[in-house]
This record gives structure tokens, sequence and C-alpha cells, in this order.
């Protein structure tokens, strides 16, 4: 493991009187998947939304490739963020366009490419997570499971270099949860990916990760590896892994 | 020994003052914040880059969209202004008028008027929705992470469509309520569409047609500011859209009538 990709420092967030942060820390070295579990409402896609800047924290500092992302003017942000792919709990593709603009949408802005070349990305990206004859079809003709995917396949056209994967196989049947956490593995390893990966999906954590923490009253109160973790003294801890 | 009533009636006083405040404090806190997102948009506006494919895709569809339903209403409105008006004339022995007159009162004011309030239904509150839902189910989020900036791609595009196309609706419609009350001039009348044409322009002048040309630019700007600033400020969760919708309809249909009083005032300074 090398440098440190992204970093969250004591970060505090809350809406009104919900403290869904409250002083968490992590690391991710390159090249590392780092997986985050925690109780639905824990405050997990907060906490990658403070990672990219989407959410300002009340308090703490976010640091990506070196950068404090909250003191980043617009345009440097923004290169940031080109280096950072992020799959929405919800897919986030835009409803407006077919599944081929979808994925044509974060290539806009990069070097000019000829439409041969753009197609081939598309279609290697759509290869890469088994949808490539749903490239004409709009996003509200896909099933939950395909927007995922096609969500991922958008995610990785940029090739990122950190990739923040929020719950990636919830609602998935358990063979397309295991090929999804299969892809997630061979992108790390084809790329050298760093990942956040935010997931109740114990087989997908168990195949994925490299290191784990657990997020409980809005701080990391366990960390390690997946063996660590599933052989935990603590019970609560031991209860995500049944 | 205190018994608590007096207490009580100071906290009434409180609330009550507060009943009164609140709302007031919360119409200037809203139109503090319209303000800023108006003037983002100027500042986003003439930066690069320019959205033009999205813009012109946008102008399209809100054009579309709202056409039927304006042409529709501008149709009865010509038909109905001539019946309405045909007895009081008659009266008169005026009804040669009847030309002259819906032309002035469709140009002035009802074209304007009824084409904006309908789009501010349809489309502004179209708009409001449309954002709405797109934040909720992070598509927002989504560009901006991908170093797309949203503002630029979905709202300035969207307030430039709604500015140009609320004229040229307006335009379609003023020329098809005036058709409407050629038909209906003939209900009980003889005019050839030449001589009822012709009374129509020879009734107006320059400065019933510039100015309301002009105010309906201000219409199609704040049926769009509005709609767009309701639908990406819309509150976290699914129930936010329908407000979005909702309150751009309200707060749109306001602002309209807002800006016609003033365009009547200005107007009426010049001429
Ligand atoms: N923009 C927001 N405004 C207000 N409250 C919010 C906002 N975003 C999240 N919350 C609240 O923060 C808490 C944590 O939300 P979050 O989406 O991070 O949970 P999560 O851990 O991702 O849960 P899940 O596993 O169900 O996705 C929730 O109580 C949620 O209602
Ligand atoms: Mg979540």
């Amino acid at each position: 493991m090398g440098t440190t990709v992204a970093e969250i420092k004591d970060i505090k967030k809350s809406f009104g009187s919900n403290n869904v942060l409250a002083g968490l820390n992590l690391k991710v070295e390159s090249g590392e998947n780092l997986v985050v579990f925690g109780k639905s409402g824990s405050g997990k896609s907060v906490l990658i939304k403070c990672l990219v800047g989407l959410l300002e924290p009340d308090e703490g500092t976010a640091i990506l490739f070196g950068e404090n992302v909250s003191e980043l003017k617009e345009r440097e942000l923004n290169l940031v963020r080109k280096k950072v792919g992020f799959l929405f709990q919800s897919a986030a593709l835009y409803d407006s366009m077919t599944v081929r603009e979808n994925l044509e949408f974060p290539l806009r802005d990069l070097k000019p490419k000829t439409n041969e070349e753009t197609d081939a990305l598309i279609i290697e990206a759509l290869t890469n997570v088994g949808l490539a004859d749903a490239i004409d079809k709009m996003p509200s003709e896909l099933s939950g499971g395909m927007r995922k995917r096609v969500g991922l396949a958008r995610t990785l056209i940029l090739k990122p270099e950190l990739i923040l994967y929020d719950e990636p196989t919830t609602g998935l049947d358990p063979i397309t949860s295991k090929e999804i956490s299969h892809l997630i593995l061979d992108i790390q390893k084809k790329y050298n990916t760093a990942s956040i990966i935010i997931t109740h999906d114990v087989e997908c954590a168990r195949i994925t990760s490299n290191r784990m923490i657990i997020i409980k009253n809005g701080t990391a109160i366990a960390e390690g590896t997946f063996k660590e973790l599933a052989e935990s003294t603590d019970e609560w801890v031991r209860s995500f892994f049944k | 020994m205190p018994t608590g009533l007096e207490n009580k009636s100071e906290t009434v006083a409180v609330s009550s003052s507060a009943y009164f405040l609140k709302p007031v404090k919360a119409f200037f806190e809203e139109v503090t914040a319209i303000t800023r997102f108006a003037f983002r948009f100027f500042k986003e506006l003439f930066m690069p880059r320019y959205e033009l494919k999205e813009l012109i895709r946008q102008s399209y569809l809100l054009g579309y969209k709202s056409l039927p339903l304006i042409a529709v209403t501008g149709f009865i409105m010509g038909i109905v202004l001539i019946i309405q008006s045909r007895p009081t004339l008659a009266s008169f022995g005026a009804e040669s008028w009847l030309p002259a007159m819906v032309s002035v009162s469709i140009i002035r004011e009802m074209g304007p008027a009824i084409a904006a309030l309908i789009f501010a239904g349809k489309v502004g509150s179209g708009i409001a929705a449309e954002l709405a839902s797109m934040k909720v189910t992070e598509q927002i989020d989504a560009m901006e992470v991908s170093g797309i900036n949203p503002f630029k791609y979905i709202v300035v595009t969207r307030i430039i469509a709604a500015t140009i196309m609320l004229p040229v609706l307006v335009i379609l419609s003023d020329a098809i309520s005036l058709y409407g009350g050629f038909l209906a001039v003939n209900l009980k009348g003889d005019i050839s569409l030449h001589l009822y044409f012709s009374q129509v322009f020879q009734a107006l002048a320059f400065t019933d047609i510039f100015p309301a040309f002009i105010k309906t630019i201000f219409f199609g700007f704040a049926v769009g500011l509005i709609g767009c600033y309701y639908g990406y400020n819309s509150a976290h969760g699914t129930e936010g859209v329908g407000k979005a919708a909702n309150q751009s309809f309200v707060y749109g249909s306001i602002s309209i009538f807002v800006l016609d009083m003033m365009a009547v005032q200005i107007t009426s300074f010049f001429i």
C-alpha cells in the first residue's frame, strides 16, 4: 500500500437536531478497498458525500489526493472530482437521457475524442457490467438491478483513481451481487484503484475488502480485516456478519 | 402568589406578534434568496461553457408542452371576448368597433397575462417538479461529482428557454385569439377576414405592441427563475417534489401580476 488517497478527519455533520456524524475518521491508501459497514441511517451516504464536497461538514476536514476539499475553488474541485468515481445508492441515472447518453455525459469535458473512440469506451464499460445490449434504452425501461449496473458503468468510464461505491449490491439477486463484487475486485486489480465500498452485504465485504470499518453513532467503532471483525469479541460487531 | 396567568397572557402576546412577523420575515427571506439565485444565473450566464444543445432541447420542450393549452385558451378567449362585449357595444350602435376593441384588450393585456399564467402552471411547476425529482434521485449530485456544473446545465438553460419561449407563445396565442374573435364577429354579422384584420391593426399602435412584448419577456424569465429556484432548492425527500411544484405555481403567478402592475405603471409614465 502506498500513499493516502482520501482522508476524513474528525468530521461532524448534523441535520437540525439529528447528529449524523460525530467526529469520524478514516483513511484510504492507494490501491486499497475499504469497506464501510453500518446500520441503515447511520450516515454512510452522508460520509462519502462530505468526502467529495456534495455536503459541507459542520466540522472537520475531507482530503482528496492531498487537497483539502472545502478550501478548493470550484475549478480545482472539479479537477479533483474527475479522478473520483461515485456510484450512487439510487444509481442516479439521468432519466431524460438514454443509456448511451448517460455514459457519454461524464466524457464530454475531456480532450476531444472521435465518435469511434467514445463508442468503444461506452461499449467497453457496458460490457464490463454485462449490459451491452441496453445501450439505446431509456433508464425508465431498466430494472433496478440494471440501473445499478449502468450506474456502475458510468462510474467506471472515466477510469477513476478512487471509487466510492454506495451499496453496489443492494437490491440485486445473489448471483448478480457476486458478479458485481468480483467486478469491483477486478477493477481494483486491473487499474489499481482505491475504493470505499459501503455495503450491508457480508458476501460483498468478504470478497472485496482489504480492510473494514464499522460505523455506530456517528463514529467508527471498529476497524480491521474482514476476518478480524467477523471473529470480534464484541457481540454487536459480530451481529453484522450473521 | 404567581398564578401563571400573567405568564400565559405574555406568551399569547409574544406568539401573536410572532404570528404576524414570521410570515413577513419568511417572505422577505424568500425574496432575498430568489434574488441571490437570479444573480447567480446572470453570473453563470456569461461564463463558458455554453450549453447550446440543451438550450435548444429545452426551448423545444417548453414550447411544445404548453402550445396546445395556450392555443385552445387563446382561441376561446377571443370568442368569449367578442360575445360578451357585443351587447354593450350594440347598445351604443358601435358594433363595428368590435374588432378594434378585442385587438387592444388581447394584445395589451389578456393575451400576455393568460398565456403567462398557463405557462406558470404548466411549465413553471413542471420545471420545479422535474428539478426536485432530479435532486431526490441524486441526479444533480451525480452531475456535480462528475465535474459538470449542474447549475449551468440544468438551471441556466431552462431559464433562458422560458424567457425566449413565452414571448413566442404569446405572439401565437394573440394571433389565434384574434382569429377566434373573427369567427365570433361572424356569428352575428358579416365581415371579411381582410376587413377584420385591417380594423384590428388600425386600432393598434406601437405603444400597444411593444410594451406588451417586453413584459412577456419578463414574465417568461420570472416563471423560469421561480420554477428553477423551488426545484433546485427543494427539501430532502419525495414530498419536496409536490411542494416545489406548488410553490413555483403560487409564486410564479403572483410575480406575473406584480410585474404586470409595474409594466402598466411604467408604460403609462411614458405615454
Ligand atoms: N440532505 C439531508 N437533509 C436532511 N437529512 C439528511 C440529509 N441527508 C441525510 N439525512 C439524514 O441523515 C441520516 C443518515 O443518512 P444516510 O443516507 O447517510 O444513511 P445511510 O447510512 O446511508 O443509510 P442507508 O443504509 O439506509 O442508505 C438519516 O437520518 C437521513 O435522514
Ligand atoms: Mg445510504
